[in-house]
């Protein structure tokens, strides 16, 4: 990171010993905190999902008594078809992904770039949805995806119920529209006398210089998605079409702990993949998404 | 901006024109590429109009009618709010609720404002410690709450009774027990959720302008006053906001809750989402969905009153 260096602690500050040890101490105990407890659940989870049940039933922290297997990996995989239940879970953030990114990148262009009339009320019914809270709406739409006003067919166990709902995020749309009231109005103004119309700026010029935050709403969405709970759980009834994350708690009181703990390792290994990767989008969008908020 | 832009907007008209401007067909705002412009707006228009903002409408009707899914819903005025009023589960929901939030505050307020600040002054690896406090945040949380029910196991042989054996401590109960049950699920809440207001904090602290340091260790003002002095008031805004989304948040809990003790033991963690999703979906035969509105509908209101009165109390302290 090419930050400027830190300032609350000056280097005079650090040339003194009691600075130096004291601060340098705390340091590496916060370091120690960090890893026993952002790692060591995790390093625990895989521990176990190599060790057979017996030996994490009876003595937990013990390091392998009897010796590893990959076969509650192996069960995980065959008996409990974790693959297909994960295989759903991407369907589901994949499509919950694409709402989210077709909504707020049209809806954030037309309230920053063509700026309507009615774009100040849209955007102001935008932000007061943002002081609803989630509970509000949470029966409602669900009497909505099982009786649908226009289309009278119930969308209930099909992945409609879940993408389209998720697209409805303000905070997305303020996050799009934010980023492109930042960017040059001459390259729009050139643009146009150059001929362009609304499509053509949007494909040519606008959507090439939005990657970063098409970046930030990816990492933000298709996390949402993975964490979701509650509602796939309401609207996907037929186990065949659940993601993992809801078919969780409903086998495990059929499945031998050891293969259980193995299909979480699973469901943990794709997303915290993609934080190692995309690190970079993850802090700087949470902390963006500190700074709208205040 | 929306401001300027009409601003420019009505300088630009040539007066000329004017005869035009008066009448606004809709010839003219075709011209003008108004329907392209709706093209774009559409997407969003279509999926808040039917995912957002008529469910919100929807809650408010809903509450004051008797609905179920086979005949048309009747008004019942406000008999679903006294019926929940009533209840004889409201109260501890109530309670709970407010418990969980209070102690989510304790646990989880001060330690990631003391790590982020710590964090900050760290001079090499500084990506590492911001990692490793994340990772718990994009663990799915059903496997977090199941993973902890498993350190949670209340026999001698559970993960969290062995570690604390080697001390000569334990076996603690945990979740089995009405007064640890609670507890128990703030600690896994906080777990799953601090790292994100650290990497928050950070990037407030980011943002302290170094002047200000720069004057005060001028004065003479040790680390602590600097702390004390620049760093925590410099960061009051944002500690006011994740104060009070905090709150909304664990004013909502729902699935710790649900997955660790389905409300129990002795409604001991029976929340107030917890008797929303009872009423609506808890029951095989139908649910009651006006009582779930109402109650939900309450809940919002009181957040919502809760905010306006907390952001007027908190305004002169966080304006300068």
């Amino acid at each position: 990171m090419s930050e400027r260096p830190p300032t609350l602690v000056t280097p005079n500050d650090w040339r003194r010993p009691f600075v130096r040890f004291g601060l340098g101490g705390a340091h590496g105990l916060l370091l120690v905190l960090l890893v026993i407890v952002g790692l060591g659940p995790l390093l625990w989870l895989a521990k176990a999902a190599i060790t057979p049940t017996n030996d994490t039933i009876t003595q937990p922290m013990a390091l392998f008594p009897h010796g590893a297997s990959l076969s509650n990996l192996r069960a995980a995989w065959v008996d409990v078809h974790v693959g297909h239940y994960l295989w759903n879970t991407i369907v589901v953030a994949f499509g919950s992904w694409l709402t989210q990114i077709v909504v707020a990148m049209t809806g954030g262009y037309a309230l920053s770039v063509l700026r309507p009339r009615y774009a100040t009320l849209i955007y102001w019914l935008l932000l007061a949805t943002l002081f609803v809270p989630a509970i509000v709406l949470l029966v409602p739409l669900y009497i909505e995806i099982v009786r649908p006003p226009i289309v009278h067919h119930s969308l209930i166990d099909t992945y409609w119920a879940v993408w389209l709902p998720a697209g409805a995020s303000a905070f997305n749309v303020v996050l799009a529209k934010r980023f492109f009231d930042n960017l040059p109005r001459e390259i729009f103004e050139a643009a146009r006398i150059d001929g362009a119309g609304p499509f053509t700026l949007f494909w040519k010029i606008v959507l090439p210089l939005s990657k970063p935050i098409i970046g930030v709403i990816s990492v933000f969405a298709v996390l949402a998605s993975w964490k979701d709970f509650l509602w796939p759980l309401l609207v996907l009834t037929d186990p065949n079409k659940q993601p993992l994350a809801v078919r969780l708690p409903a086998i495990q009181s059929q499945t031998p702990l050891g293969v259980f703990l193995a299909a979480m390792l699973i469901a943990c290994l794709i997303p915290i993949a993609g934080f190692l990767i995309f690190q970079r989008s993850f802090l700087r969008g949470t902390g963006l998404g500190g700074a709208i908020k205040g | 901006m929306n401001a300027i832009s009409e601003v420019t907007k009505v300088e630009a008209a040539p007066r000329a024109s004017q005869r035009y401007r008066t009448r606004r067909t809709p010839l003219t705002w075709l011209r003008r590429g108004g329907l392209s412009t709706f093209v774009f707006m559409l997407p969003l228009l279509v999926i808040f109009g039917a995912f957002s903002w008529y469910p919100i409408v929807r809650t408010a009707v809903m509450a004051f009618q008797h609905t179920n899914l086979v005949q048309a819903p009747t008004w019942v005025g406000l008999q679903n709010f006294s019926a929940v009023i009533h209840d004889p589960q409201t109260p501890t929901a109530v309670k709970n609720t407010a418990y969980f939030a209070l102690l989510a505050l304790v646990f989880g307020y001060p330690i990631p404002l003391a790590a982020a600040v710590l964090m900050s002054e760290v001079r090499n690896r500084r990506g590492t410690y911001s990692v490793l406090a994340y990772l718990p945040v994009v663990i799915p949380p059903v496997v977090a709450v199941l993973l902890w029910k498993t350190f949670y196991d209340a026999s001698g042989t559970g993960v969290f009774n062995t570690i604390f054996g080697w001390i000569g401590l334990g076996p603690f109960p945990w979740l089995q027990s009405q007064s640890w049950a609670m507890p128990s699920l703030v600690l896994e809440s906080t777990w799953a959720n601090a790292g994100a207001t650290v990497i928050i904090y950070l990037a407030a602290l980011t943002a302290v302008n170094p002047e200000l340091y720069e004057a005060a260790s001028v004065d003479g003002a040790g680390i602590w006053r600097k702390v004390w002095h620049v760093t925590l008031p410099q960061l009051r805004g944002v500690l006011l906001v994740t104060l009070i989304l905090q709150i909304i948040g664990t004013a909502q809990v729902f699935l710790e809750p649900y997955l660790f003790t389905s409300g129990g033991p002795a409604n001991a963690t029976l929340t107030v989402l917890l008797q929303i999703y009872d009423y609506a979906f808890g029951n095989s035969l139908g649910g009651d969905y006006g009582k779930a509105t109402a109650l939900s509908l309450m809940l919002a209101v009181f957040l919502a009153l809760f905010s306006f009165v907390y952001l007027f109390a908190t305004r002169s302290w966080s304006e300068e």
